[in-house]
């Protein structure tokens, strides 16, 4: 019990200093852990992404949509057990700052190929059987008050207008990182109002999405579909669904290198921080030290009392940080929540945030520790006086 | 040659006796600054008797407190050699040199070199964390050797709590802990007024007479002097007559 106890009471020596030490580990940890948390929900979509499933798309942009009647040649191409098909809707629900996505759906299919949205049968067969019904993610009703029943308004930005569905399902995901915070409707209802309405723009959607009877035949099968289309109007792009995704997180890797660099820029500047405490600490006890060296003990023991001293501030900090970081990443959910759907702090973080404090100690440690088990008696004595 | 003096008129019988405890044989100790050689202590020898209680003097630069750090091995000579107890602590490791401290020495210094955060208590088992002694046994000796230095009731009180006098007799109590050998004060009234100087000078007398402790006492004091059984006088590194 010695050592601990002459670390614990060593440690708050001086209690503003450490707690002010302490407090800014929190501060890095937590911030670690939000921007470490901020990429993982950026490649939340990726990640959940299911490897039976392929997209297809205009091979040119995204932007330009695909005939109708791909879906029909599509569905008997080899290993294509299922085809739906969806369009990017992009209304404002009140003001634009409600964002959200929207997404017309080829719905008995769509539901049948995405298990992971999870519906009770009474929602399922009502949303089904209203041309003009929608579901929602759990996440979304919930942020918006909805709930089933309720009509939804939708003000069209790509095709005009003022929609309205009727709210028929909320879903749920079958897994914790399942994104809750989108909103289905019927594409034959998009489909008939622009055939009505807009002419030429009727019949086309933004993407298939193709299930695969085996996965591992998805390159085999995506080349069959592009060549099926080669030379035509519209050529095509198909991908795995995980390729699709990880295009999108591509236009913005930039920036998560960047927010990548910040999170390990801040514990590099709290190990400074640290380190700084940590010699000052040590410059301040040298008289100490040698007093202890003095009477017997070794050049290990006081290394050992100055790197336990600092892992127990650091540690300490870094569960704070992690503990801290779950209400913190709940409030910032909280405002995001539809354009980072998926943001929870992973395992993987909380792993990370424990190893950075843990770097943080050893390193602030090292060199104080060093120069304290070198210092030699007879001087350390001489600077108590 | 040593210069003697038999304080309070004892006189020093050296014939027919055991071996010195402390004896040292040409020891040197110098400084390198640069290109210029600095001495500090110049080819001392000297020998310490087993229950001798003997002052180190002269002034400042003199060389008595490295020949008190090179007595009790925390410092290293450029040269010679220095017994105690039989045992050459020059040809010693640094960590056979520890552990040789720990159960031979015991230090008194000026500033008292308590440890802050722990009581006085803890304090005076600091040097017992070393030892494979257990608790209760732990708790024996430091009760006893508060009690000797009459600080029974100050074992929960923490440094800063305490007296400059009652300070130095914590650490006078941690310095007989583990029943060393060899005692070494460094100037232990050096910070103290008067009448408490002379309560410390009469502990150490106490642990002299009665305990048989032999102490080697550094000390700028004619009065502190004056309680040992020898003087011992250094001028630029050199034994004086």
């Amino acid at each position: 019990m010695f050592v601990p106890l002459l670390v614990l009471r060593n440690a708050f020596r001086h209690k503003l200093r450490t707690t002010l030490t302490i407090v800014g580990i929190v501060v890095a940890i937590v911030a670690f852990g939000m921007l470490r948390t901020i990429i993982d929900a950026w490649y939340a979509g990726a990640n959940a992404s299911s490897s039976a499933r392929l997209v297809t798309r205009s091979s040119v942009s995204l932007v330009f949509p695909l005939p109708l009647n791909y879906a029909q040649k599509i569905r008997q191409v080899d290993g294509v057990a299922n085809v739906a098909w969806a369009n990017w809707f992009g209304g404002i629900y009140v003001n634009e700052r409600n964002f959200f996505a929207q997404f017309a759906i080829r719905a008995p299919e769509y539901l049948e190929m995405y298990p992971e949205f999870v519906l009770s049968d009474d929602e399922r067969h009502a949303f089904l059987m209203d041309r003009t019904g929608a579901i929602a993610g759990r996440k979304l009703a919930q942020k918006y008050g909805w709930k089933v029943g309720d009509q939804i308004p939708l003000r069209g930005t790509i095709y005009p207008g003022t929609w309205t569905f009727n709210l028929r399902g909320i879903y749920d995901g079958a897994e914790e990182g399942t994104d809750t915070s989108t909103f289905f409707f019927h594409f034959d209802f998009l489909n008939e109002s622009i055939k009505k309405h807009l002419g030429g723009r009727g019949d086309q959607a933004g993407l298939f999405i193709e299930q695969l009877r085996r996965p591992e035949d998805a390159a085999a099968v995506s080349q069959a579909i592009d060549t099926m289309f080669h030379n035509s109007l519209a050529e095509t792009l198909t991908e795995t669904e995980k390729a699709f995704q990880l295009g999108f997180v591509a236009m913005s890797e930039a920036i998560l290198l960047a927010i990548q660099a910040v999170s390990f820029v801040v514990i590099v500047i709290i190990m400074a921080v640290m380190a700084n405490t940590m010699a000052m600490t040590a410059r301040e006890r040298y008289a100490e030290y040698a007093t202890m060296k003095a009477l017997g003990f070794s050049n290990g023991f006081v290394a050992l009392l100055i790197f336990a001293e600092s892992l127990g501030i650091a540690l300490f900090g870094g569960l704070l940080g992690v503990a801290l970081t779950f209400p913190a990443a709940e409030a910032f959910a909280k405002t995001v929540g539809s354009i980072l759907p998926a943001f929870k702090v992973s395992p993987q973080t909380m792993a990370m945030q424990m190893g950075a404090a843990l770097v943080i100690g050893v390193v602030a440690a090292a060199i104080p520790a060093w120069r304290a088990s070198r210092v030699r008696i007879v001087e350390g004595l001489r600077a108590i006086a | 040659m040593i210069v003697e003096v038999a304080a309070a008129g004892v006189a020093v019988d050296r014939s027919g006796v055991d071996p010195p405890l402390v004896a040292i044989r040409n020891l040197s100790k110098y400084y390198i600054r640069g290109d210029q050689v600095i001495p500090v202590l110049v080819d001392i020898d000297l020998d310490v008797n087993a229950g001798d209680f003997v002052a180190l003097m002269g002034p400042s630069g003199s060389g008595k407190s490295t020949l008190l750090n090179l007595i009790a091995g925390i410092d290293k000579p450029s040269s010679g050699e220095i017994s105690i107890a039989g045992v050459d602590i020059t040809q010693l490791s640094d960590a056979d040199l520890a552990l040789w401290r720990s159960t031979n020495v015991g230090f008194i210094f000026q500033f008292y070199n308590l440890m802050p955060v722990l009581t006085a208590y803890a304090n005076v088992e600091l040097p017992l964390q070393l030892t494979s002694l257990g608790r209760r046994e732990r708790r024996e000796r430091v009760e006893t050797a508060l009690a000797l230095v009459g600080l029974t009731d100050r074992a929960t009180h923490r440094p800063n709590e305490l007296s400059g006098g009652q300070q130095q007799r914590v650490a006078i109590a941690r310095a007989l802990i583990t029943d060393p050998t060899l005692i070494v004060a460094d100037e232990p009234t050096g910070d103290l007024d008067r009448a408490t100087a002379e309560e410390i000078l009469g502990l150490l007398e106490r642990l002299n007479r009665e305990l048989g402790k032999t102490i080697v006492m550094v000390t700028h004091d004619p009065k502190a002097a004056e309680k040992a059984h020898r003087l011992i006088h250094l001028e630029k590194g050199v034994l004086v007559h």
